[in-house]
């Protein structure tokens, strides 16, 4: 043990379900060296009331997340096909439950 | 010329009242300022859990002992959503505990005094937590993501802690002579360090300028403290209790309380490490930090094994 430095263990991102059939959400972080104690620190930080059904836990290092500056490119032109919205297209008077 | 555009859409965010995202561009001085605020929070959180500490073994009934190892518990979990928040800012876990072994980072001096008599975990539940609370209502809508939604979880959470605290000393209220008088000596001691935490008046506040600016802080130093005042007085009066402050008058004109003049000069000697615990406080957290040293190592040894025997 005298080779291992000592760290406060690697990051953790946690991820909460508040009841079944709904989507995980990002709740916040914790350090564990393995999965297992980096579960029960996830569990033991951010679920101590009725929090959720559910966790999923993932290393902060395999998160791969968006850059700021390509916001433009990726979002901007979700903006100008409108026509992938239902409001875009015009029904026949009287068409009912379309 | 692109960091000024850069700045441009920095403050644009913000003046939109939107939120700053870690992966976002920031003026270092945003930073920094988030890193030295979040981490003083955070050790606040963990130092506090000393004072109260202290008297687990000693509550006076398993209900009394089962609510204070819970709310130490959450105490705990609000410095490590804190640790966190701070350290999507780029700076990793162990240099914010170095920092406050080194005495770099500073934690709230409400922790450098004593909890002498149960009744102090009643005060400090009910004033110091009540204090905190005021202070993380307001934080809720600071400007860094990470940060807000970090209090937003803390908040849900800390009105136990205060009710938990005004419900031992109604109580003691209620008690014999000696109760009610250790509940008074508990409120006097614990009143002022609880208006200090809410720091120096607006007009000698260093980092306020541009906390304010960049809309991390969401109200005033002075304009917390009043609020605090106000919804304190009477929870103090409903039981019993003397607010120990002989220039306290309520003013109809303006519908606050006024308050006499705080000892600013206790405040800056008890920053200054001449609080009566500072120096318990601290020695405390570094053995601790170093006690934990082989289970730390064990683990990461055992981590380290698993992984080799997973790739043959």
């Amino acid at each position: 043990m005298e080779n291992i430095q000592d760290s406060q263990w690697p990051l953790w991102e946690v991820f909460i379900q508040s009841q079944p059939g709904t989507p995980y959400k990002h709740a916040g972080s914790v350090h564990g060296p393995d999965k297992s104690i980096a579960m029960q620190n996830a569990r033991d930080t951010y679920f101590r009331r009725n929090e959720g059904t559910s966790i999923w836990i993932v290393p902060s290092n395999a998160i791969v997340a968006s850059d700021p500056n390509d916001s433009d490119m990726l979002f901007d032109p979700s903006n100008d096909k409108a026509y992938r919205h239902p409001t875009f297209y015009t029904m026949p008077e009287g068409a009912l439950n379309i | 010329m692109e960091n000024e555009t850069k700045l441009k859409h920095f403050e644009s965010l913000i003046d939109a009242d939107s939120n700053i995202e870690p992966r976002d561009w920031m003026p270092e001085d945003y930073r920094k300022h988030l890193v030295r605020q979040i981490s003083q929070h955070a050790h606040s959180e963990v130092i506090g859990m000393q004072p109260e500490g202290n008297w687990i073994s000693r509550a006076p009934s398993l209900r009394a002992k089962k609510i204070l190892l819970a709310k130490i518990q959450d105490e705990g979990g609000h410095g490590l959503y804190l640790y966190s928040a701070a350290e999507t800012l780029g700076i990793s876990r162990d240099e914010l505990i170095e920092q406050l072994h080194s005495g770099k980072a500073k934690y709230s001096s409400i922790f450098n005094y004593p909890a002498l008599t149960w009744a102090d975990i009643g005060a400090i539940g009910w004033l110091v937590d009540g204090a905190a609370i005021v202070n993380q209502v307001s934080l809720q809508r600071t400007s860094y993501g990470p940060y807000a939604r970090a209090m937003v979880r803390i908040c849900k959470e800390e009105s136990f802690h205060q009710r938990q605290g005004y419900e031992i000393m109604a109580h003691m209220m209620q008690g014999t002579p000696e109760q009610q008088e250790m509940a008074q000596d508990a409120m006097n001691r614990w009143w002022w360090p609880a208006l200090m935490m809410f720091g120096p008046h607006d007009t000698n506040s260093p980092h306020s300028g541009n906390a304010i600016k960049w809309k991390i802080k969401r109200a005033s130093n002075d304009i917390l403290r009043q609020k605090f005042i106000d919804k304190t007085v009477q929870q103090a009066e409903l039981i019993g209790l003397t607010v120990p402050d002989k220039d306290l008058k309520w003013n109809e004109e303006t519908k606050h309380y006024e308050h006499g003049e705080i000892n600013w000069e206790e405040f800056q000697s008890v920053i200054n490490g001449n609080g009566p615990c500072n120096k318990q406080r601290m020695e405390n957290h570094i053995k601790a930090h170093h006690e934990g040293e082989w289970v730390r190592k064990a683990a990461t040894a055992y981590a380290l094994k698993q992984n080799q025997s997973v790739k043959q």
